[in-house]
């Protein structure tokens, strides 16, 4: 084709709705736990725009979302859970249990399949059995229940991390023993803590701060484990039922 | 799902129905705004200049805005949008104003409500095509058991043509993101409590010569808005001192000698 | 039964220069069990009677949750109040929405206010056959409101709507002085005294036919309350602590004033 008829075509501009704001988001689910972290970097391009804006938001006593991609619609979204979230609470007097906030999401995502919320979701929390979950999910409303995920800007380089940190791929139990199923708290802490170190090291839009939520089943023996940690915050709303904590780390801000 | 799958433009299905825009879909814009916290309040500032291309248009456009007594809000980008919004929001104040039941708008509701428009039209695909911020002091929650109120709080926030928002101690817009927004973070950050009205202004000031020196498409005049507990002021029109006789020494500037 | 001439139509005067369909409405909120409501500096209250239809059948829902800062008693068509709570609900939703801040409690009240007096004027509506009281805390403190299917609302620093609730008007109007700088075990106190005086000659409050309302922070009867005093209904057991304050009645002093009754001599509201 003669390089003139390019030239002569009109230009089109087109707005492009969508945005990529970086950070990475991780939740693993423990035996009667559930943690789920992001850090609070916000980014477009190469400048940070704030160096504290959340992705993770409590919904209820047993349920914390996380949410990474376009800020605008991530934002967004969490607000249209929460409404529908209000909405059980008038219709029903409780909180709507996690596996139904999975498939609300689901469904709210979906229900967008021709112009996606650009958010990649984790919902971590407690389900009704007591157990910790987490589900991931795609744009577009696909979802998993796991023990761990992580996803976002880091998530290539976090997910392996956690495969072979939780899943033990590519470990072999010493003879006669075997890996565990599910990891102690402080394990996870840890983990977590390192993901993110980590991440923050290799990755540009990582870093500045990180907030881990903490999920307890009701009498969870983990809940020990959390007394001697720094700058723990209790964010439950009733007593007697799941607890929630805010546990909050500096992430290198360069 | 790869979100290429997803979001494919090629894809009958998938591709979001994307209304084209004229060439130039913006005519008269303006360039960066800055605001920062100070120990008082908020400060902002922005230049006069509306720009018509690389035309030095209008050069006396107010791009500082108040939006009832607690707000000051900044806009770069399309001046004919900004201008739409301001027509908006005097609206929204004037039916808050006449409910006169002692409730009003602060800074935090007024960029909840622009964050709520801008994405609803970006969601429209007909975006108002602006960089804003949005700044201001408003009194504290009041706790009435014990008949405590909070002392005044400062809101900083920024919300752009996409619905993104966030807020910081310092923010920019613009080239000012660029440039400006590192000298900023230097002169402001850890010190939000400390710096009074008059360093507040000397650290605007400063970026906004810096911007004059590398924006091609700012000018030295600018206003500045202060917010505080009291009220908000905002400047006449001032002029940038600037220099340009080293100019003369640098090749592609001044008379070629050779 | 009785029957005006100028009734049929709600959007007509009677030469009297009255809307007897409104007065008709009217009078459904005073066939309603009463609702009580109080507020002091700190807390307002709901007190409401709970009706039910026999042995055999559960109490009604007297009480609804609005938002957060928000709640209402009824008296009247439970089926009308339950399409004007969701009313309420959406506007208070709206209002985070769009603003991120609780809806002020007057600006609610007018809202649904105005809802109701479109129905007065309109050809071919009729009028919601129910009363509110409206509760809920905001930037100014704490408030009571009473709505009804006229159109009106009033702010109150207590009032009382349905059956008998002349009586419960009579209590406040003499003891509401004190309720300014009340404690809330006081003010619910005088809530369920106001409440009493509602009661058929033979009733008593008990914990199934008693529902407490309340915003503000969380009294010495009260477990599980957030800081920031949501608010929040108290029905069975929980009720019981609060019945015990309750002085009893000198059973030798004179009867109650008798509820305002007669069909004929209804007087529209406002």
């Amino acid at each position: 084709m003669p390089a003139t008829i390019s030239i002569s075509q009109p230009q089109q501009r087109q707005f492009n709705p969508y945005s990529e704001n970086g950070g990475t988001i991780l939740a693993i689910a423990g035996a009667d736990f559930s943690v789920i972290a992001g850090d609070t970097r916000q980014s477009e391009g190469y400048s940070i725009q704030t160096r504290y804006a959340p992705k993770v938001f409590q919904l209820t006593d047993k349920a914390v979302l996380a949410v990474n991609g376009f800020a605008a619609d991530g934002n967004m979204f969490v607000k249209k859970v929460r409404q529908r979230l209000e909405w059980y609470r008038h219709a029903h007097a409780k909180d709507m249990p996690l596996r139904a906030i999975a498939r609300l999401i689901q469904t709210m995502l979906y229900a967008r399949r021709f112009f996606p919320f650009y958010v990649y979701n984790i919902l971590g929390g407690i389900e009704e059995d007591g157990t910790g979950a987490v589900y991931s999910f795609d744009p577009v409303g696909s979802y998993e229940r796991e023990a761990c995920r992580a996803a976002g800007a880091a998530q290539s380089l976090v997910q392996p991390f956690l495969d072979n940190q939780i899943y033990f791929k590519n470990q072999t139990a010493a003879p006669g023993t075997s890996h565990p199923v599910h990891l102690p708290l402080s394990t996870v802490l840890s983990l977590v803590i390192d993901s993110f170190t980590s991440a923050t090291e290799r990755h540009i839009e990582v870093g500045d701060g990180l907030e881990m939520y903490v999920v307890l089943a009701k009498g969870s023996t983990a809940f020990q484990t959390l007394g001697g940690v720094r700058g723990i915050q209790e964010l439950t709303a009733t007593e007697d039922g799941e607890k929630v904590f805010i546990i909050r780390r500096e992430l290198k801000k360069d | 799902m790869p979100m290429e799958r997803i979001l494919s433009p090629n894809d009958p299905i998938t591709a979001p129905k994307m209304p084209s825009l004229p060439a130039s879909s913006t005519h008269i814009t303006g360039t960066s705004v800055l605001a920062i916290k100070f120990k008082d309040g908020i400060m902002m500032a922005a230049d006069n200049l509306a720009s018509y291309g690389s035309l030095a248009r209008f050069k006396d456009m107010q791009r500082l805005q108040a939006v009832g007594e607690h707000t000051v809000i900044g806009a770069g980008g399309d001046m004919s949008d900004f201008q739409y919004i301001q027509a908006m929001l005097d609206e929204l104040i004037i039916d808050e104003f006449t409910a006169q039941d002692g409730h009003s708008l602060g800074p935090a509701e007024i960029h909840e409500y622009l964050a709520q428009v801008m994405y609803a039209r970006r969601s429209k695909m007909n975006p108002l095509w602006n960089a804003i911020l949005v700044g201001g002091v408003k009194d504290g929650k009041r706790i009435w058991k014990i008949n405590l109120v909070l002392p005044p709080r400062r809101f900083l926030s920024f919300v752009d043509l996409l619905g993104t928002t966030y807020s910081a101690s310092t923010l920019a817009t613009g080239y000012g993101a660029h440039i400006a927004q590192p000298l900023l973070r230097t002169a402001v950050e850890g010190k939000e409590d400390i710096l009074t009205a008059e360093d507040a202004l000397k650290i605007l000031e400063q970026s906004m010569k810096v911007l004059y020196y590398r924006d091609a498409r700012s000018i030295d005049k600018y206003q500045v808005a202060t917010i505080t507990a009291r009220g908000i002021s905002i400047s006449e029109s001032r002029r940038l001192e600037t220099s340009w006789s080293f100019a003369e020494g640098i090749r592609g500037y001044g008379a070629q000698t050779q | 039964m009785f029957r005006n001439t100028y009734d049929s139509d709600n959007t007509v005067f009677s030469p009297q220069g009255r809307l007897h369909q409104v007065e008709y409405a009217l009078e459904a909120v005073k066939q309603g069990s009463a609702a009580v409501g109080l507020r002091s500096k700190t807390h307002s209250v709901l007190l409401a009677l709970k009706r039910s239809t026999g042995e055999l059948a559960s109490y009604q829902q007297k009480m609804f949750r609005i938002d957060e800062h928000v709640g209402i008693a009824i008296a009247g068509l439970t089926s009308d109040a339950r399409v004007l709570s969701n009313f309420m609900r959406q506007q208070a939703m709206s209002s985070k929405m769009v603003f991120n801040r609780p809806i002020p409690v007057n600006r609610l009240v007018s809202t649904i206010a105005d809802k109701a007096q479109v129905n007065t004027q309109e050809y071919g509506r009729r009028p919601y056959g129910v009363g509110f009281l409206v509760i809920g805390q905001d930037q100014t403190g704490p408030h009571l409101y009473e709505f009804s299917p006229s159109g009106n609302s009033y702010e109150y620093y207590a009032m009382s709507i349905g059956a008998r609730s002349q009586s419960a008007k009579t209590y406040l109007e003499k003891h509401y002085e004190s309720f300014e700088d009340a404690s809330l075990e006081d003010l619910i106190r005088h809530g369920l005294h106001a409440l009493r005086e509602t009661l058929q000659q033979d009733k008593e409050l008990t914990i199934n036919n008693t529902s407490i309302g309340l915003v503000g922070p969380a009294s010495a009867h009260e477990t599980n309350v957030p800081p920031s005093g949501p608010f929040r209904i108290l029905e069975g057991d929980v009720v019981q602590p609060f019945l015990d304050t309750m002085i009893p009645k000198d059973t030798g002093a004179a009867a109650p004033a008798p509820a305002a009754a007669g069909d004929e001599d209804v007087q529209m509201a406002g």
